[in-house]
């Protein structure tokens, strides 16, 4: 038997009570110990005695009285609590992101020690492969920088000279970009709970990608309202074609459909209007959507291609999925026909035969570009020439 | 319909989480191969009484319900035991507070003034306390009038809401005392219920036990003693037996003791607090 004064080591708190910290000085005597040491105390501070028995058994650490201090030995289930606990990586870097998330890390910053009983949470997206891409943390960075303030990154207060009905058809084309932008939030809003924040990168991409279509709802809502009272039209046959996207379950095929050929396709749209806008204002908002809208589109697609690589046949699906999209939709009339007008008459800017003769070959030219663009990405993806054309044509016409 | 070998615990239902943690032990238990169960009590007295008509096997009893199944088992000529209690039910302690800045120094200084306690049945909160206070020479309602917090009566004080009660009337000025538990003292002050150094111990009582888990001579002793072992067994190292210990306020189960009640007992007999219920149910 060791005599006793080894057994023992000395904690003085002074006038410290347990009710100011004093207990962090308990805390680190004790962790000092070995189990066949005990701590003693000794202070001044009024309510010690109380607190310090208090305190030592809600921790389970045995507590005695002795000579004018305290005695306390450590809980034989002191650090009982991280005894099988586990780290949150799943790899050797433990910052980095592992191929499988597991239940049991929770919303635990990736890399920390995690608690064995911690209870399992349920997010369906838990696998590297179905959502990561090694573009996301540079991509995240490039969209943190890239946030704008709508009240100051659009000159609002420029002049509007253009005619009556131009001003029309610029209110009925921003009715149809907010109802597409906010479906366009709502699609990432659905998977963003369902990631697993292991994958930390990614849920930070599509939080940035919904305040970015936040943004972009505003701004359109404001430029349609700056000389008109009331907004333009929603049809049934496009939301019928917005309610496919968000209804669609799967991840991969939603990213798919939403970025690779509707936001990819809105990026023509946004660029034309940024064109052909008749004024300021227009020209501002399309272009500045349009930038956020391509850190969205080169999101998507990055991860998909790791997608397709790592599981070829998922490109069978994702044209199953268009398919299926396109027969759902057959029967509906597809882009409003007041949104196309309006595109003809804004990029046209007056009513002059030639003018409109203008307008409507930029329409069709930017329907083309729309289509070569869909066929660019879909080969980014690994889909043949033909099948790319195939697929293309299918897209939905009112494209989102 | 086949006879249930389960072995039944009874608990009072003191706060919803009461549910929660005996469902709990219950799964614990039955991935061990043990059939247990529960039944859950508004109030104490109705439990011991229960207990006592065999109802079911063990009693997860407070200290004063403890001694009402002890006293109300001895009229029937039969025997409880306390076969285990948790870590932090022993050696507690019940503190008298005051303002620092009131007059109150001494526990005589409590003569003609208002001493806040919980619910009238609380051992921690109302019982010890002025049972010690009789003992330095200070009855309650003759020397000091006591304001009781009666939250949830027949609970005998699980609820802390009492204790807080008690404690905010000494704050606003409507009591000159208030008793509590050691250890909440240091929580209120970490909930800001009161300031740092606001409050005073007058004094502490000596140390007292808690809950036990309470059996009759009559219990089945091979299911009442694995029972106990299973209990004992628990280890806080253990991922599922360590949320259940948690909830319960204990690291470890310790055996049952019955040598932590005198001052409890003191208290019954000097106030005459359960004898009209014994009465009732022995007459």
């Amino acid at each position: 038997m060791e005599p006793l004064r080894e057994r023992i080591i000395d904690v003085d708190l002074g006038d410290l009570g347990l009710d100011e910290g004093a207990h962090l000085l308990v805390q680190r005597a004790l962790a000092q110990c070995d189990p066949a040491q005990v701590i003693r105390v000794r202070g001044t501070a009024h309510a010690l005695a109380v607190d310090l028995r208090g305190w030592a058994r809600a921790q389970g650490h045995r507590f005695e009285v002795s000579e004018g201090a305290w005695i306390l030995s450590r809980s034989a289930s002191y650090d009982g609590r991280w005894r099988n606990a586990v780290r949150a990586s799943g790899t050797d870097a433990a910052t980095s992101p592992g191929e499988h998330a597991s239940s049991r890390w929770g919303v635990a910053a990736r890399g920390a020690l995690v608690e064995d009983s911690v209870p399992a949470w349920d997010f369906a997206l838990g696998d590297k492969d179905s959502v990561w891409s090694d573009d996301a943390p540079r991509l995240y960075a490039m969209g943190a920088a890239a946030q704008w303030d709508p009240a100051t990154a659009v000159p609002w207060s420029s002049e509007l000279t253009h005619p009556a009905e131009v001003e029309d058809a610029v209110v009925q084309v921003m009715t149809y970009l907010i109802e597409n932008e906010t479906a366009a939030l709502q699609v990432p809003a659905r998977f963003l709970g369902r990631v697993h924040p292991h994958y930390r990168e990614i849920v930070q991409v599509l939080a940035l990608q919904c305040a970015d279509e936040a943004r972009h709802m505003e701004v359109f809502t404001r430029r349609a309202l700056l000389q008109r009272d009331a907004l333009g039209l929603s049809t049934a046959g496009g939301q019928r074609s917005l309610q496919t996207l968000y209804e669609e379950p799967d991840y991969a095929i939603a990213s798919f459909l939403l970025s690779v050929l509707g936001e990819g396709s809105f990026l023509s749209l946004l660029w034309f209007l940024h064109a052909h806008g008749p004024d300021e204002v227009t020209r501002s908002v399309a272009k500045l959507s349009a930038q956020d809208e391509a850190r969205h589109v080169a999101f998507s697609l990055s991860h998909l291609q790791r997608h397709c690589e790592r599981e070829p046949a998922i490109r069978a699906k994702f044209a199953r999925a268009v398919d299926a999209r396109h027969q759902a939709l057959q029967h509906t009339a597809g882009l409003n026909r007041e949104v196309f007008d309006g595109l003809v008459l804004l990029a046209a800017g007056g009513w002059s035969p030639a003018a409109l003769r203008r307008g409507h070959h930029a329409v069709i030219a930017l329907q083309q570009t729309m289509d070569e663009g869909r066929r660019g990405r879909l080969a980014r993806l690994g889909f043949s020439a033909g099948e790319a054309e195939a697929l293309s044509a299918l897209h939905t016409r009112n494209f989102m | 319909m086949t006879k249930d070998h389960s072995f039944v615990l009874g608990a009072v239902a003191y706060d919803p989480k009461v549910v929660t943690i005996w469902e709990g032990f219950r799964q614990y238990f039955a991935a061990r191969g043990f059939a247990f169960d529960f039944v859950l009590y508004t109030h104490y007295e109705r439990q011991v009484e229960a207990h006592l008509r065999g109802d079911f096997d063990v009693a997860w009893n407070s200290p004063l319900s403890w001694l009402e199944a002890q006293r109300y088992a001895v009229t029937l000529g039969r025997r409880v035991e306390a076969i285990a209690m948790r870590d932090s039910d022993r050696d507690l302690t019940s503190v008298v507070l005051v303002r620092a800045d009131g007059p109150v120094k001494s526990v005589t200084d409590l003569k003609g003034r208002i001493v806040a306690v919980g619910a009238s049945d609380s051992p921690q909160a109302t019982l010890i306390p002025l049972e010690h206070l009789a003992t330095q020479g200070v009855l309650a309602e003759r020397d000091f009038t006591v304001l009781r917090h009666d939250v949830m009566v027949g609970k005998h004080g699980d609820h802390v809401g009492g204790e807080r009660d008690a404690v905010r009337a000494l704050i606003n000025g409507d009591a000159d005392a208030a008793c509590v538990i050691d250890g909440n003292h240091l929580s209120f002050v970490r909930e800001g219920l009161f300031a740092q150094g606001s409050l005073q111990i007058l004094t502490q009582t000596a140390p007292y036990d808690h809950c036990n888990m309470t059996v009759l001579e009559s219990v089945p002793p091979a299911r009442c003693a694995r029972f106990r072992e299973l209990l004992l067994g628990m280890s806080f190292d253990d991922p599922e037996a360590r949320p259940l210990l948690e909830m319960e306020g204990l690291r470890q189960w310790l055996d049952g003791r019955d040598t932590g009640y005198t001052q409890l007992a003191a208290a019954i007999d000097r106030f005459d607090t359960i004898a009209p219920w014994l009465a009732r149910v022995t007459g």
